[in-house]
């Protein structure tokens, strides 16, 4: 028998959550306030949103989930108050070839180096394996982002790609890492 | 000023959406031709939705960020291929893609050609500062043109396609402005 009993969306501190449309847009709209979330998040240009553009961006993502079939979206929100902490998704799937792509983000600053982004992580990998069955993910990180590079070294993905200076910001260029990690890698480390 | 439009091979063109349709067509039901091209399953579609999957890409006007153009060789003015380019406007970066769709062509320069006039293009009109492409590990006439036009091999994405049972790796390679400038020989841009 599988682990069935192990819940998939229960971790220590943190549960996996749908979108709360009235709570959750206003809490985003602060984090995006924060210049260096955004950067962090996005390759896009960071530009702060109100909580009625980020209602019309969860209501656009719900239709993308229904229509493509191809991302799992979810919330992350603490145990204790049930607080939004920050998101995660498996994105950018190919059925036929079981790959897909991790996208994982903590809002507020003061949310984050307190571990719930490697819970988060540790529950995302194992939806997407033990779940989805995928063959591997990706990870998409630019140089810049440490807390990125150092969660994915962690988990054990291999830095497979280095695309060179593919990102400008601060008047410099940066290289984008591709990290992957194989389903066998993961179940090693079980 | 160069003609960017002319290679030694090919040149590149806008085709009318009835003639593109009747090409695609064809090209699509090559399925060495799409297996090399794509990681996803081909859906074979109709010329009415190519038609109209065509005029839809120019319905709001020609996007800033968006180019695909059509090839045809300078002999014999056939219609060879395709080649689309994304741009990413705040990184500027520019992502290819490139398509021989008729198979007599294969291995005979025109790719090369084909990447040659389309790296011309992206570095001397759009003015960006890297290309990027990708492409699977069993298309190994691909890779050998691309390092030719100076693309270099930046990683690979491990069993990243499932293709009759056997994993294979995803390349992915780039070029940098100062790269290409390199390879020009101090011809005038």
């Amino acid at each position: 028998m599988f682990d069935i009993q192990t819940q998939l969306f229960e971790g220590q501190d943190i549960r996996f959550g749908p979108i709360d449309h009235e709570k959750d847009p206003g809490i985003e709209s602060k984090w995006t306030h924060d210049s260096e979330f955004m950067r962090l998040m996005e390759v896009d240009p960071a530009r702060p949103l109100s909580a009625a553009m980020l209602k019309k961006q969860y209501e656009k993502l719900e239709k993308e989930v229904e229509e493509d079939k191809n991302l799992y979206h979810f919330m992350i929100r603490s145990k204790a108050d049930d607080r939004l902490i920050g998101k995660a998704a498996v994105q950018w799937i190919e059925w036929t070839n079981g790959n897909g792509f991790l996208r994982l983000g903590i809002g507020a600053a003061e949310d984050r180096g307190k571990g719930y982004g490697t819970q988060a992580l540790q529950m995302l990998l194992r939806f997407a394996f033990a779940e989805l069955n995928l063959f591997r993910v990706s990870a998409i990180v630019p140089e810049y982002n440490e807390g990125a590079l150092a969660l994915s070294k962690k988990f054990g993905f291999m830095q497979e790609v280095c695309r060179r200076r593919s990102l400008e910001r601060d008047g410099r260029r940066w290289d984008l890492f591709v990290f992957g990690l194989l389903s066998d890698e993961w179940r090693n480390q079980l | 000023m160069r003609d960017l439009f002319r290679g030694k091979l090919v040149r590149i063109t806008a085709e009318e959406p009835e003639t593109y349709a009747k090409s695609e067509i064809h090209w699509q039901r090559d399925s060495e031709f799409v297996r090399l091209a794509d990681s996803d399953p081909i859906q074979l579609s109709s010329a009415k939705k190519i038609k109209e999957w065509a005029e839809k890409r120019f319905e709001k006007g020609l996007k800033p960020d968006r180019y695909s153009f059509t090839v045809r060789t300078l002999d014999e003015d056939k219609l060879i291929g395709f080649f689309g380019l994304r741009i990413d406007l705040m990184h500027n970066e520019a992502l290819v893609g490139i398509g021989i769709g008729e198979r007599d062509f294969w291995g005979k320069g025109y790719g090369t050609d084909m990447m040659k006039l389309c790296l011309q293009y992206v570095f001397s009109e759009l003015c960006v500062e890297r290309v990027s492409l990708g492409l699977h590990e069993y298309n190994a006439r691909a890779l050998r043109s691309y390092e030719k036009c100076g693309f270099r091999l930046e990683g690979r994405t491990r069993k990243d396609i499932l293709r009759e049972g056997k994993r294979y790796d995803s390349l992915w390679m780039g070029i940098l402005r100062e790269e290409w400038l390199q390879m020009q020989n101090g011809d005038p841009i």
